[in-house]
């Protein structure tokens, strides 16, 4: 069985924040770090290979230093990597991000499984496992929780929706999005961390995976960012005085006034 | 592609520079200059005063002919018996951005046994409601929902579709974006229309220390989901009608067969319907002292949540995180109990209308982003305000 994770690069969230007294965005540094919904997805696809057996490749599309992100979930126990990488993919939207990811499972071919966290911390859109699932034509499940195979072709998965569980039965290929409930991800092992220092992984442009500039990065994608700004600042603060009794007085009264419900 | 810097307006001051999360603005002697590092996107745009920067434009032109499409739609959202609330915040909504553009609105219902539902729409202000009635629709499957959502779409060719950015929304709505090949934009908290008639969609990003407004120039209809309980929900009848749709029956398979759909009964652990969430973190020091927490939620009617500490503690189960790993959440009020307010926490709750903060350390974190802060014990105050909170039920 061949199980792809889709994996992305992100800016770690201390590197994007609002300067308290000037409210400006600064930046603190230009460190990434593996999308953590993505490393659940990494876990799972992994627990899955532990009691059935499979090949697990991961893809990322990124910038050329995305290959750090690679390199550190083969040390995990991922069979192999692919970069996605081409000045062309850049400025993609979810659609053309789903676009190149779709060309490439192709072109790897015969997969039965593919994972996507939940979401990326960067833009929390949640919308590439879903348009990527879409595009390739199999069907999906998004916020799974728990999951295993049922019978040689199909997957049993229980999902966290908004009013409480459900189980669903899907047949592969079949693509999957995880919460962290699938499992903390596990750490690097030496015996593996060898072999990712030694790995080759293969850089994809867009003629590797059979695309045309039309169809990705900026050109290929839908949606246009026209502003970029600080959210507006709270500047309603108050912070309690007195006594215990005195501040828990104030407190009652407060939200009282701003009229908060279950009082 | 990378962000453009007009070098007549550019004054080299270097604010750029500063902001870049990728590192890729430096400041040369004449003009800013940006690397092939630039992921486009946009938080530079912005913060020059000058207008030296904007990014290119999106796309290839338009699809097809854009004038086709005309007029609002809202999906609504109905969960066996009942629709959401956040269905009537965003018919609300789409509502006053129809009369800004002089189109119709309208809401589109799915399910099954949908007699008696539709009417309840038209108060909300929908010139027209369509109703998708049948049987497969009475268990949520992305497939058979995004298919006759779509079937409906390519028929009708509406020039905006709203949807609540639930789990069911932000499930199924990718899809019918993808099917239709056109932009979506996640989670919305303003929507507006620009003086050249498209919607204006705008959105946290980076767990909401930004924020990003984004459009749809080139494609039908613009689509987006949009956070509940951020619109009001305002009764407003138009006269409007009912519409039951007829479909063909393949727009209803699903090859996802759903086997058990099982509700949560325990109403603090529904972190995403909650109007009132009361978290714990790690200055609840041991297991026991959690029911503090559980106490107050119970009283308030609300959810209970925890920070990353307290689940990695073993106090709360995973499910109840709220944070980066977690859930993001924006209820009425959120109540940080013994929660310092590390930058994985606050992103996962800043959104919250009412924060308010009790920890005894005046440092923490938690204080920047509280609208109330109470600096106390939270063993004397949580007792306190519990007691307070008796005396006047």
């Amino acid at each position: 069985m061949k199980i792809v994770v889709c994996i992305k690069q992100v800016p770690d969230a201390k590197n994007v924040r609002i300067d308290p007294n000037t409210h400006t965005l600064v930046r603190q540094g230009v460190e990434s770090i593996i999308n953590p919904f993505d490393l659940f997805a990494v876990e799972a696809a992994l627990r899955l290979k532990d009691r059935h057996g499979a090949h697990v490749t991961a893809v990322t599309m990124g910038p050329p230093q995305a290959e750090e992100a690679l390199r550190d979930v083969l040390g995990r126990g991922v069979d192999d990597a692919v970069l996605l990488s081409d000045r062309a993919f850049a400025g993609a939207d979810t659609w053309a991000t789903a676009t190149a990811l779709a060309a490439a499972i192709r072109k790897i071919g015969d997969v039965s499984l593919i994972f996507c966290g939940k979401q990326a911390i960067d833009g929390d859109t949640a919308q590439v496992g879903p348009e990527l699932a879409t595009i390739l034509d199999i069907p999906y499940a998004t916020f799974v929780k728990e999951l295993d195979l049922d019978g040689p072709d199909h997957l049993k998965v229980v999902r966290r929706t908004d009013e409480g569980t459900e189980i669903w039965r899907l047949p592969m290929p079949a693509l999957i999005t995880v919460l962290r409930e699938v499992g903390d991800p596990r750490v690097p092992s030496l015996k593996h961390k060898m072999r990712a220092k030694k790995a080759s992984i293969p850089v994809w442009g867009i003629r590797d995976v059979g695309l045309e500039e039309d169809r990705v990065g900026l050109s290929g994608s839908y949606t246009q960012v026209v502003r970029v700004f600080s959210p507006p600042r709270r500047s309603d603060r108050v912070m309690l005085q007195g006594s215990v009794e005195e501040q828990v007085e104030q407190l009652y009264r407060y939200l009282k006034e701003a009229k908060v419900p279950g009082l | 592609m990378k962000a453009l810097i007009d070098p007549q307006k550019c004054t080299v001051c270097g604010v750029c520079e500063d902001v870049c999360p990728v590192g890729a603005i430096s400041v040369s002697e004449t003009a800013a200059v940006v690397s092939d590092d630039c992921t486009l996107c946009g938080m530079c745009v912005d913060t020059c005063e000058f207008g030296a920067i904007s990014l290119p434009e999106v796309g290839t032109g338009p699809k097809d002919d854009l004038s086709a499409y005309r007029g609002i739609w809202v999906f609504a959202e109905w969960r066996q018996g009942a629709i959401h609330r956040v269905s009537f915040e965003l018919l609300s909504a789409a509502r006053k951005l129809a009369d800004k553009k002089g189109v119709p609105c309208a809401a589109v219902l799915l399910g099954s046994d949908l007699d008696g539902v539709a009417p309840s729409l038209l108060e909300y202000g929908a010139d027209t409601v369509y109703v998708i009635d049948h049987p497969n629709l009475a268990a949520f499957t992305d497939e058979a929902y995004a298919d006759s959502l779509v079937a409906l779409v390519r028929e009708k060719k509406p020039e905006i579709l709203l949807a609540g950015a639930t789990t069911m929304g932000r499930s199924f709505i990718p899809r019918v974006a993808a099917l239709l090949q056109t932009g979506l934009t996640a989670d919305c908290t303003d929507l507006d229309i620009s003086e050249d008639g498209l919607l204006l969609q705008t959105r946290p990003a980076f767990g909401g220390n930004v924020m990003a407004t984004i459009i749809c120039p080139n494609s039908r209809p613009q689509m987006a989901t949009v956070r509940p309980r951020v619109m009001r929900p305002e009764k407003d009848a138009r006269n409007g009608r009912i519409e039951k749709v007829d479909l063909p029956e393949e727009v209803f398979r699903s090859r996802v067969e759903v086997l058990e759909v099982i509700p949560e009964e325990d109403t603090t652990a529904r972190l995403s319907e909650a109007e009132v969430i009361i978290s714990g973190g790690r200055g609840l020091q041991k297991a026991e002292n959690f029911r503090l927490v559980e106490e107050l939620a119970q009283l308030m009617k609300g959810a209970v949540g925890a920070s990353r500490s307290a689940v990695e503690e073993g106090w709360a189960p995973p499910s109840h995180q709220v944070g980066q790993t977690g859930q993001t959440v924006a209820p009425t009020l959120y109540m940080a109990v013994g929660i310092s307010g590390a930058i994985q926490h606050i992103v996962g709750m800043q959104g919250s209308k009412v924060i308010v903060a009790v920890n005894k350390d005046p440092e923490a974190p938690i204080f920047d982003v509280a609208s109330c802060g109470v600096v106390a014990d939270l063993f004397e105050f949580i007792p306190a305000f519990i007691q307070r909170l008796k005396k006047e039920g």
